[in-house]
């Protein structure tokens, strides 16, 4: 062998994949759930079973004997009492088989799922693992459940808490700690092998002392002392009572980004996390391109048959920024705002944070500037402003950061404004691109101090961008209050990839506004619609006079940018109706209202300019084939609303959900809204 | 009499549904399709993204192995497979990070031994085309015959030997441009 293929192949031995044994669970639990969907989808026949060792022929006559039965009910019914008792003997010395070995290489089903190896959930802290991938019948389930009750009632206490503190102060910020989540993982449909009931049976049995909620699954151990910023679900409104429906658009995606992460890992989002306005808009939809001459952006709007009930409609309005012209953009003037405090010292903060960006700078042009801030304990110019051409400079100062020390997070901001204002020129974008755990705990905590300091300094015509990394202490109620008042956006990265979209895909729209202070405003017709519910857009609500106020700050679109908002309504004398009529009210029902369900008003202000421009756009009272896109959102209002338990949804649920955004995915040239539909998945085996 | 259930055996089992065999058949393989991923792509994301990609796509896959080949043949040409849609697909995205260049770029700074070699191992891997590079990571990480090489990647052996004849002349190419300049 030559000595230059000694040497890659000793290289190449020696380039080993880092260990993640988070990843991994991750990974294989991901494709275990693809496993019990392919079962349920599996079209039969499935290949018979050859045994080829010698089995106990005893066996082997009854397995086959119970898989020639086609009728699964009838299977459980009689051989969950049949078999149970026999089973029970059987079980016993087995149960702590070390892993992958057995008694005879090919034992039958019953025996084998006794044997469950050991370490079939390696790296999780799981103490049950022998409950946890084997389908059970639905009947042995919910037995299972009430056994469960301790750990389950306890949870329940706890959400009726959190809806309570949600209730009482809908301003308020919600702790929640997800620690006794009930992990039911057995729900799946049976599978149709004889040995499930058994399974069930000892399940039964064991799972009083298997659940402890001390010992039991955490599925984020750090993700403790997160707070989020929601407000309860948008009610629904009587047309009569108030027809006018005003709020402010939103193009932020973190909370998707949190939903994915938490589901990936295993858990179930607190309903306080899920914004569902920031989960419809984290994807690309093709709306019609605007026509530049009248507006920065196009405004479309259906009306449809609502997916979870047939008695009522979707308004959907979609928004499509114009496209950006990337070879003439401005210069860009962007400050790296960057949290060095002893909590981002972990992977997925701040050397992913280096990593993401290092992949913005790539996508820079030399005429651009470049200034790093870090704050820890003190606040510190760490680079002052460089053209992005000098990019060994940049990224020098960028690999040399490390993390250390308390969070002096509003000294931090005031050096970021001081430096961007230096910066400005002529034309060019000045923007600070702020990236932390959102842990500000020396300085501004307060929320509202917060607020107020970036709203004064908004008017200096810097924007602001906030960048979330990392779970354990993240402040998601800080960063919303930073992004919606710094006339910016927020974003949640967890994985580079998502680095990618955010920062080099959608980089021209995170960084060049197109419209500032974009409200939408909605006036239902009462002739025609009793009801109406607006989904999501909780935390950006206006008040109906702050439509025609300027100085009432809202959300920004930028470039390329979509938008899309989502009422459900519920037309005059559709038996949808949730309010009786009042008997005293005045009703008056005027003959010459035009044919609309309402009328629609959108106010935008164009960059560097401080009266808002109105666009107006009738809604024609006609119910069209809902297109592509317009489903696709409509489908991800639907997860976010089975999410948050939305009692709007009737018995909607998730299996339908995936069959909706499954028929719109379209082209999907990135994969994201595969990837939602995965999450679906995910989501409903964590139920 | 205890014996570790073969993959044949498990890999009928889950073909007949038993999630169980399906997960030891996983957690056994698991460490193989993460290491090829990653020594075909050169980055830990990317293989792991591969991992995922294979993992998930095996409850379907299964269906479709007749059990002509051994489990294992069979998985590696799978993994092989996602691989290269994985590097097809980076190509395809303009600003996407090369696996194995990004590794170069993060290890040129760091002047240890290691970290030169791997320098080199990614200069390497990165100018050999794709058929020579998953030819040589069979072979000599993996310690495949030519034979069983070829029976992974579905050409005739003499073509595996060929390949591997084509990178030595490809390494000592190279190693002679670095001693040209250094």
């Amino acid at each position: 062998m030559s000595t230059e293929l000694d040497r890659l192949a000793k290289a190449l031995k020696a380039a080993k994949p880092g260990e993640n044994p988070d990843r991994k669970a991750e990974i294989l639990a991901l494709a275990r759930k693809k496993f019990d969907a392919a079962q349920e989808t599996a079209v039969q026949p499935r290949p018979i079973h050859k045994p080829t060792q010698n089995a106990s022929g005893i066996w082997t006559g009854v397995i086959n004997m119970f898989r020639s039965i086609n009728l699964r009910p009838a299977l459980y019914a009689t051989t969950a009492l049949g078999v149970g008792g026999l089973a029970v003997i059987l079980t016993i010395p087995l149960i702590d088989r070390p892993y992958g070995q057995f008694d005879v290489a090919d034992m039958p089903a019953p025996v084998e799922l006794k044997a469950v190896p050991k370490d079939e959930y390696a790296g999780r802290t799981r103490t049950d693992s022998a409950l946890a991938p084997a389908p059970v019948p639905q009947k042995q389930l919910k037995e299972n459940i009430l056994l469960d009750g301790s750990a389950l009632s306890d949870n329940k206490v706890k959400k009726r808490d959190l809806a309570a503190k949600t209730a009482a102060k809908p301003q308020s910020v919600v702790t929640v700690t997800p620690n006794n989540q009930p992990t039911v993982f057995a729900e799946s449909e049976a599978s149709g092998v004889l040995s499930r009931a058994i399974e069930s049976d000892r399940l039964a049995t064991m799972s009083q002392s298997i659940v402890d909620p001390e010992t039991s699954i955490l599925p984020n151990p750090d993700a403790s002392g997160e707070t989020f910023a929601n407000e309860t679900p948008n009610p629904l409104k009587i047309v009569t009572d108030e027809p006018v429906s005003t709020f402010s658009i939103d193009v932020d995606t973190a909370s998707y980004a949190y939903v994915r992460s938490a589901i990936q890992g295993g858990s179930l989002p607190a309903a306080a996390a899920v914004r569902i306005e920031e989960m419809i808009n984290y994807f690309p939809y093709n709306y019609p391109t605007p026509d530049m001459s009248k507006a920065p952006f196009s405004t479309q709007v259906s009306v449809f048959q609502t997916p979870w009930n047939k008695n009522t409609k979707l308004l959907h309005i979609g928004i499509q920024g114009a496209k950006p012209e990337i070879d003439n953009r401005p210069p860009l003037n962007l400050v790296f705002l960057i949290d060095t405090s002893g909590s981002m010292n972990s992977a997925n903060k701040l050397p992913l944070l280096k990593q993401s960006f290092r992949l913005l700078l790539n996508s820079l042009r030399p005429s651009d500037k470049i200034a790093i801030v870090t704050y820890a304990g003190s606040a510190g110019t760490v680079l002052q402003p460089t053209a992005a051409s000098e990019k060994d400079k940049i990224l020098n100062s960028l690999e040399h950061l490390s993390a250390g020390g308390s969070t002096a997070g509003q000294a931090g901001l005031r050096q970021a404004y001081a430096l961007a204002e230096t910066m400005q020129s002529d034309n060019s974008v000045g923007r600070i691109l702020l990236a932390t755990d959102g842990d500000f705990n020396v300085g501004i905590s307060n929320p509202e101090e917060l607020k107020s300091f970036v709203e004064e300094k908004r008017n200096s015509g810097v924007y602001l961008s906030v960048f979330g990394f990392g779970r354990g202490n993240y402040r998601d109620d800080m960063m919303q209050t930073l992004a919606q008042n710094g006339n910016g956006v927020a974003a949640y990265i967890d994985t580079l990839s998502e680095a990618q979209k955010v920062m080099v895909d959608q980089v021209s729209g995170a960084l060049f506004p197109i419209a500032n202070d974009v409200k939408i405003q909605v006036e239902f017709n009462p002739d025609l619609i009793a009801e109406y519910r607006l989904i999501g857009y909780e935390t950006r609500a206006l008040n109906r006079e702050d439509f025609n106020n300027d100085a009432v700050d809202a959300g920004e679109i930028g470039a390329g940018h979509t938008v899309t908002a989502i009422y459900e309504i519920t037309p005059v004398g559709s038996p949808a109706i949730k309010n009786d009529a009042l008997r005293y009210k005045k009703r008056t029902v005027s003959s010459d209202t035009p044919n609309e369900y309402g009328f629609l008003k959108l106010r935008y202000k164009l960059p560097g300019e401080t009266k808002s421009k109105l666009i107006t756009t009738p809604i024609a009272a006609v119910s069209t084939e809902p297109g592509q896109e317009a489903r696709f959102a409509a489908a991800i209002a639907g997860f976010g609303q089975l999410l948050t338990k939305s009692k709007y949804l009737g018995d909607w649920d998730m299996q339908q959900n995936i069959a909706l955004a499954n028929a719109s995915k379209g082209d999907d040239l990135f994969g994201y809204r595969a990837e939602a539909i995965q999450l679906m998945r995910l989501a409903n085996s964590l139920k | 009499m205890r014996m570790e259930r073969s993959d044949e055996i498990l890999v009928n089992r889950a073909q007949a549904g038993d999630a169980v065999a399906f997960g030891q058949l996983l957690e056994r393989h698991y460490d193989m399709i993460l290491r090829l991923g990653y020594r075909m792509l050169g980055s830990q994301s990317l293989a792991e993204e591969l991992a995922q990609d294979v993992c998930c796509a095996l409850p379907k896959k299964l269906g479709s192995f007749r059990g002509d080949a051994k489990f294992t043949t069979w998985l590696y040409r799978v993994t092989i497979n996602a691989a290269k849609d994985i590097l097809r697909k980076q190509k395809s995205r303009e600003t996407a990070q090369q696996g194995w260049g990004d590794m170069f770029e993060m290890q040129q700074h760091d002047a240890s031994e290691k970290a030169q070699d791997r320098a080199w191992l990614a200069q390497a891997m990165n100018s050999l085309p794709t058929d020579l590079h998953e030819t040589l990571i069979l072979t000599l990480t993996e310690d495949m015959s030519h034979a069983q090489a070829a029976d992974v990647l579905g050409v005739p052996t003499g073509t595996i030997s060929w390949r591997v004849s084509e990178a030595k002349k490809h390494l000592r190419a190279l190693a002679q441009a670095e001693e040209a300049y250094p």
